[in-house]
Parts: structure tokens; C-alpha cells; sequence
């Protein structure tokens, strides 16, 4: 803020007024504001023009990339055999499962979302700590859409200056067809978005036919509604709107960003004082000083949210690195060196002034900290899956009766179990359980084989719930709760699974 | 409202509503725009719904709405929808043999959660939730049945009750030995004692024995047999185990002997359907304490 105050005050306050006025109103203490101060500002319409460049090339790579993705997933296949669905993508919520190609999660293993959410914040804070609001300007949903509509605004209403003109003439027939086609290709767009959306919640190839042919389920049209209005209206009428006044993530970032991380900066070292291309040519043959900013106004007329970037690091930015690019035309234009505008921090500018050499600090405590982070919780995540038992089991002792006294005085516990089989076959178990000196124990309607023990027998990737009695001949039990453990055996693999809970008696 | 009432409020700068309250002013600051214009859509939208849905209220009835909805239909279809989703397993159930239902896991399974919610209903007020029992009501998991615990045994004893007045019922009641006369208090005494003995528990000190075995054998033993061991045809429990339906101490045998016993349970014959009493037979079966 102090390089916007004391570098360019006339630009940054012609650029919000209103904005400008309350903070001179709130600068003078202790007089009340005047009453007339609007508390609305009024939104600029945004015509951002199209640039070329290196930035703009990244831009359009993780476009495609992360849309090429998004709607073609769905369609992607993977064969687990007869008793999986072959979606490599695929969240069930019918049968309650999540496919993702050669992983299954059942419902118990939610956990897993939590150590990703995990991984995604501190991933994030790895990406601002490095290189500002990266995430903002390259990979957020908001950008990427927005990004996609701009293109196509530009498609069909013509560039920045073309459009503006038409807009501010009175319009014709031609001014309304290019306003209709343009919202009606947003529309498809949001229609498609909406429709990739529901593909990964069914079978993709046959919700497609069935979505065509009307016969899919109400909610996937339902959804479908839901995502088409949301994205037109989120990338198509509120754009930087949702980043200047919906998005947590502008705020938090605030806190998160410090000295060293690269921001897209306004080199006010090399630009000030701003005067145009003849009057430096002047100043410089003179020997006096002239800046490299000529006031083109390219940087602010490419950018998506409308910032001025020479106004310093704002809210407003998203760090596209848009004006990179712009600005980097020009001055190769000019002949002049690129990078008036660059991934920069203020304290190199500061080092530039004072004649020092800047220096870049990408490893430091913040950023090894972070990585450190997320390596343990990524280590983690794949040990505990890569680890993962493929069969389980969840004991409830029966609440009423506690125990059952027998006739001949022995005691017996009432169990339900619930044994789980997350391999894609049929699998045969047996049980036992340890803990007690002289123990029966019965599988409900379970019939036993020639060797006298009971096989349980779990279908692929199912549960099984059996009811087992467990029953105690002998005279005296050492406490009124024994501890106990049920050991589950896979028959063929000899894998096991155990679980403990108590036996109790008087 | 008027131009000519239109005034300025001196401190506020804004427009009055033109009412006045002992010199108060009223500000007109109206309510925004798009809030007042949903409020009418809202307005617009309820009268779609009276003509959609059963709105007015009439003299003996009310309007019945296009769409011809009712909820108490609406329930119905989700009732009939549970039904025919259930129907293939309710008709297996209906049609096989309690043995082919025990033999079928799946069928099994589904008796089993029948059971459990016809259980809940019908039988945990008296027999508790888990057919833990209480004192008069049996405990359904042990291995000592009243009037035998076959499936066979259970389902007739659900059918038709007990001393429920049922013809097909389980009968046979416990005299009250003592307020009919029938035995004087120091023979109701030692009785009592020998009773006591047959199980093994402790008897009182000077206890007649002898006493109580003459008086056992001519009152007792024809019910209970001449061991103790019980009579499952007249509910007779067996004196000699460890399970005691109303207790085992001294003074509640000598009130069981003195008034007799003949708790009620109702026949159900009538009020379930028949899958259910299946279910219910088969889920009491399965408690742990059926037998074969």
C-alpha cells in the first residue's frame, strides 16, 4: 500500500472514487463521514482484451488440461472384473462406494476425503507461500470457466475495443443476434458442465443414452439444471465479482502470503515516473530520469477483475499474470527490456533502489514446512492405503439381555457381527474367539461343516450380518466383564481380521 | 402517496411517510426493490399452489387441486411401493415351512428383520427389548422354556397365548395352595425349603424337610413331576436348574404357593398375519435359546 500511495495516488483514486472518498472520509478523525458517501459501488462492466504470451499460453494449457479432464473422465474405463462397475472415475451412492481407478472406498473409509482436504489446503498454502494466488489465476473453477466464456464473449461480440463501441451504441438487430448466440453458447457450455457433472455419479455411456432419450433419473436432470444456472451465471454475469466480493480465499490469502512470495508486481523502480514515449526519449537524452511505463493502459485493459496492477498487490488480483504478458508486448515494441511487470516481490524492488541485487527465496522455513506437511500426510494416506485390510469386522453386543444364565447355571452373550468383504470375490470365513476358559460359540442358521465349525460365507465386495451366541461352561468367570477377541479367517488366504469386545456376567 | 405529502425530515434528509405521532415522524424507507418484487412472485406463486393442491377449506370437505393430490394417498403408494418391493421375500416367507425358513440364510435374514420390528411392537413391552425378561415374563434367550422352545412349540404358544382363554392355548395354572386352604402356612413353610433344596440353594435352619418332601409329593410333584423336573404340558417350570421365573428367594416361592401363579400371555392369532408370526417365531428362535 505504501508503493500505491506515494507512486501513483491520481491513478488508483480515479479508478475507484467511491472507494477513494471513504478512505480519506475515515482518515480524518474523529469528523463523522458525510451523509452522501454512497455505501453501493456500482459495478464497472469488464471488456478484457485478448493478449498473447507466455502467460496467456500457461492460461490456455491448464484450460484445456483441467476441462479436458473434467468432461472426459466420466468416459474413461476400467476393468475390475464382473462384480464392479468398469467407470475408472465413479461415485455410487446407491451401493455406496467411490471408485477411482484402482481404488475403492466404502463409506467407513471416508477419512480418506479428510486427509485429502487436508493435502488440497496445505497445498494451497505451498502455492501462495511460492508464488502468490496461483491457484486464483491459473486452476480455480471460477477463473478457468470465466476464462472460457471470455473467449467466448470475444468469439462472438469481437475484441475489447469492438465490443465496447457496440455496446455503447444504440443497438441493433446484429447488436442483439451476437447478445443471443453469445448466451446461448454460455448456456451450452454451462448445460455440458452441469451434464459432466452427473456422469460421474452413474454410468457415463448409459446416462448419456438415457439423459437423450429421457429416461434417465429426474435428479441427474435436476442437477443438471442446477450446475447449467450455476456456472452461466457464475462465469458468465458474475465473474470477478465472486472474486471480489463472494471469495473467502482473497482474504485468507492475505494472511498467508509474506515478503519473499513471488506476486505479480509492478516494477515501480523501473516505471516511475510514467511519461510517454517521446517525452522519455527527451527526458533520457537529457539525462534526466524517465520511467519505462508509458501509461499505455494495456495492463489494466487485459486484466479479467479490472485491477490496476500498478497500484501494487490488491484484492482484486489474481495473479493471472495477464499484464505480464500485455506489458512485455509493448515494451518489446518499444525496444525496451521486458518485465516491467513481472513475478516479483516488493523487497527486491526496495534491493533494485538501493542498488542491492535481488534475490529469490523459494526454500524457506514457511515453504519447507509446508512440504514437509504434506509429505507426511500424502505418506500417510498411501500407507494406510496401500496397507488397508480387505476384510473387517464390527462386533455389537446385544443391549438387553446383557447375559443369559442357562439352566445349568453357565452364562451366554448374544453378539451382532458384521463381517465385511471388500475383495471383488466370494470369500469363506470361519471364527473363533479367545478370552474365555471353556466357550461355544453358535453362528445363527449357520449349518456346520463335517469338522463341527461354521463357515461364513460373504459374497464379493458385501457385508454379511450374523448373529453369534457365545456361551461359557465354566464354573466361575473371573470378572463381571471378560475381554474377549474375535479372530475372522479367510479360509483360502489365511488373512485375518479381529476385533475385540467384552463378555460380561453378573 | 400524494406529492403534496411528501416532506423532508430536517435531520435525516429523508422523505417522511407523512404520519405524525406527537410530533414523531415516521421516515419512509422503503423495502428494496427486488426484496418487494419477490415477495410478489411469492404471492403470485401461492396462488398456483391453490389451484394445484388442496387448498380451501369447504363446508364437508376442501378443493381438491388439479393435480389431484392427497398425502394420505401419497402414503399409501409409498406403502404399496415398500410392499411390492418386499412382495417376492413376504410370499417365500408366507409359503415355506418354519425348518425351510431356519434352513434358508437369506430367508433367514428376512424373517429375522421382520422379526425384530414385530418383535419391538408386540411382544418388548412384557418380554423387554432383547427378550431379556423380567420377573413373571420370561426370559426368551435361555434354554428353559415353559412350554418348549421347538419352533413348532413357539409358534403355537404366539398363536394362541397363554391362559388367554384361547381353546388351542397353553393352559394349566398354578393354584393358590394357601388362600384356597389347601395347605396350612407351616406346610406352604416347608415346601418352600424343599423346593429350595432341589436346586441346591440354602434352606432355613430347622427347616422340615421331611415335611416339605410329604407335601411336595402330594400336592406338587403332579404338576412339577416327583423330581421337580416340570411339565412342559401344564407350563410346570423345572424346580431343579438355576433359572427361576419370579425370583428364588424364600419369601417370594412362599407367595407363589400361597396365591398360585398364571400370568397371561395373549394369543396373536388373530391380530398378526401369518408371515409375521412366522417371523416373529423364528426371530424368538433365534434369540440363542431354540432348540432343535
Amino acid at each position: 500500500m505504501t508503493a500505491h500511495v506515494t507512486m501513483a495516488p491520481g491513478q488508483s483514486a480515479s479508478a475507484t472514487p467511491a472507494l477513494a472518498h471513504l478512505v480519506q472520509e475515515a482518515e480524518i478523525d474523529g469528523l463523522p463521514p458525510e451523509d452522501d458517501v454512497p455505501l453501493y459501488a456500482p459495478r464497472r462492466n469488464i471488456y478484457p482484451q485478448s493478449v498473447q504470451g507466455t502467460f496467456r499460453r500457461i492460461k490456455w494449457a491448464v484450460l484445456f488440461i483441467t476441462l479436458g479432464i473434467y468432461y472426459l473422465l466420466p468416459f474413461v474405463r476400467w476393468d475390475r472384473g464382473p462384480n464392479a462397475p468398469s467407470q475408472a472415475v465413479l461415485i455410487d451412492f446407491p451401493n455406496r462406494r467411490f471408485y477411482f481407478f484402482f481404488i475403492e472406498i466404502w463409506p467407513q473409509e471416508v477419512y480418506y476425503l479428510t486427509g485429502l482436504l487436508i493435502l488440497a489446503a496445505i497445498v494451497l498454502f505451498l502455492m501462495n507461500a511460492v508464488a502468490g494466488r496461483i491457484w486464483c489465476g491459473y486452476l480455480c473453477p471460477q477463473t478457468v470457466w470465466t476464462d472460457l466464456f471470455f473467449a467466448i464473449e470475444r468469439f462472438v461480440e469481437g475484441d475489447r475495443r469492438e465490443h465496447m463501441q457496440r455496446d455503447a451504441r444504440k443497438w441493433t438487430a446484429g447488436t442483439y443476434a451476437r447478445k443471443a448466440l453469445k448466451h446461448f453458447l454460455w448456456l451450452m457450455v454451462a448445460w455440458w458442465t452441469g451434464g459432466a457433472w452427473v456422469l460421474y455419479f452413474a454410468d457415463a455411456p448409459t446416462l448419456v443414452k438415457e439423459l437423450w432419450t429421457g429416461e434417465a433419473p429426474p435428479i441427474a436432470y435436476i442437477w443438471i439444471g442446477i450446475l447449467t444456472v450455476t456456472t452461466y451465471s457464475l462465469a458468465g454475469h458474475m465473474r470477478e465479482q465472486v472474486c471480489l466480493y463472494m471469495c473467502p480465499w482473497p482474504r485468507i490469502q492475505a494472511a498467508l502470503t509474506d515478503e519473499y512470495a513471488l506476486n505479480v508486481t509492478y516494477r515501480y523502480d523501473r516505471g516511475e515516473p510514467r511519461c510517454s514515449v517521446k517525452k522519455g526519449e527527451q527526458l533520457r537524452a537529457q539525462g534526466m530520469p524517465a520511467g519505462d511505463c508509458i501509461d499505455c493502459l494495456q495492463c489494466v485493459h487485459v486484466c479479467p477483475t479490472g485491477v490496476d496492477i500498478r497500484g501494487g498487490a490488491n484484492l482484486g488480483c489474481i495473479q493471472c499474470g495477464l499484464c505480464i504478458d500485455a506489458c512485455d508486448a509493448i515494451m518489446h515494441k518499444l525496444g525496451r527490456p521486458t518485465g516491467l511487470i513481472a513475478y516479483d516481490t516488493d523487497l527486491n524492488i526496495k534491493q533494485r533502489i538501493e542498488g542491492k541485487k535481488p534475490f529469490y527465496k523459494p526454500m524457506r522455513m514457511r515453504t519447507a514446512l509446508y512440504a514437509g506437511i504434506i509429505a507426511v500426510v500424502g505418506g500417510i494416506m498411501l500407507y494406510t492405503l496401500a496397507t488397508r485390510d480387505s476384510e473387517g469386522i464390527s462386533v455389537i453386543h446385544d443391549r438387553n439381555p446383557m447375559y443369559v444364565r442357562l439352566s445349568d447355571g453357565a452364562l451366554r452373550n448374544g453378539y451382532t457381527i458384521r463381517i465385511v468383504n471388500k475383495r471383488l470375490k466370494q470369500r469363506d470365513f470361519i471364527m473363533s474367539v479367545d478370552g474365555l476358559p471353556a466357550t461355544l460359540i453358535d453362528f445363527v442358521g449357520l449349518p456346520p461343516r463335517a469338522d463341527g465349525r461354521q463357515l461364513i460365507t460373504v459374497g464379493p465386495d458385501q457385508t454379511k450380518e450374523v448373529r453369534v451366541v457365545v456361551t461359557d461352561y465354566s464354573a466361575t468367570l473371573p470378572a463381571p466383564s471378560t475381554s474377549i477377541l474375535f479372530r475372522l479367517i479367510d479360509i483360502d488366504t489365511g488373512e485375518i481380521a479381529e476385533m475385540r469386545d467384552h463378555f460380561f456376567g453378573p | 402517496m400524494a406529492e403534496e405529502h411528501k416532506e423532508i425530515d430536517v435531520v435525516t434528509g429523508t422523505a417522511t411517510t407523512g404520519h405524525e405521532w406527537d410530533g414523531l415522524r415516521e421516515l419512509n424507507t422503503p423495502l428494496p426493490r427486488w426484496w418487494l418484487w419477490l415477495f410478489y412472485i411469492t404471492i403470485i406463486w401461492s396462488v398456483g399452489y391453490w389451484i394445484v393442491y388442496p387448498a380451501w377449506p369447504l363446508l364437508s370437505n376442501a378443493t381438491q387441486g388439479v393435480f389431484g393430490y392427497h398425502t394420505r394417498s401419497a402414503l399409501n403408494e409409498d406403502l404399496d411401493a415398500l410392499k411390492r418391493q418386499r412382495g417376492p421375500m413376504m410370499d417365500k416367507l408366507a409359503s415355506a415351512s418354519l425348518a425351510e425358513i431356519v434352513a434358508d440364510p437369506q430367508l433367514l435374514d428376512f424373517a429375522r428383520a421382520q422379526g425384530r420390528v414385530a418383535f419391538a411392537d408386540n411382544c418388548a413391552p412384557c418380554h423387554g427389548a432383547g427378550g431379556g425378561g423380567a420377573k413373571g415374563y420370561p426370559n426368551l434367550n435361555d434354554d428353559e422354556w415353559l412350554w418348549g422352545g421347538k419352533l413348532s412349540d413357539i409358534e403355537q404358544t404366539i398363536r394362541y397365548g397363554a391362559r388367554a382363554g384361547d381353546n388351542k392355548g397353553r393352559a394349566g395354572s398354578m393354584p393358590a395352595f394357601g388362600r384356597d386352604k389347601i395347605l396350612k402356612p407351616n406346610e406352604i413353610s416347608a415346601v418352600a425349603d424343599f423346593a429350595r433344596s432341589l436346586s441346591g440353594l440354602s434352606t432355613e435352619p430347622g427347616a422340615d424337610l421331611g415335611l416339605g418332601k410329604k407335601v411336595y409329593a402330594d400336592n406338587c410333584a403332579v404338576c412339577h413331576g416327583p423330581d421337580g423336573k416340570g411339565n412342559r404340558e401344564m407350563g410346570a417350570p423345572n424346580l431343579t436348574d438355576k433359572i427361576w421365573l419370579y425370583g428364588f428367594d424364600k419369601a417370594t416361592i412362599v407367595q407363589g404357593i400361597e396365591n398360585g401363579r398364571g400370568a397371561v400371555m395373549p394369543s396373536w392369532g388373530g391380530r398378526l398375519s401369518e408371515p409375521t408370526i412366522k417371523a416373529l417365531t423364528v426371530y424368538v428362535h433365534t434369540f440363542g435359546g431354540g432348540e432343535k
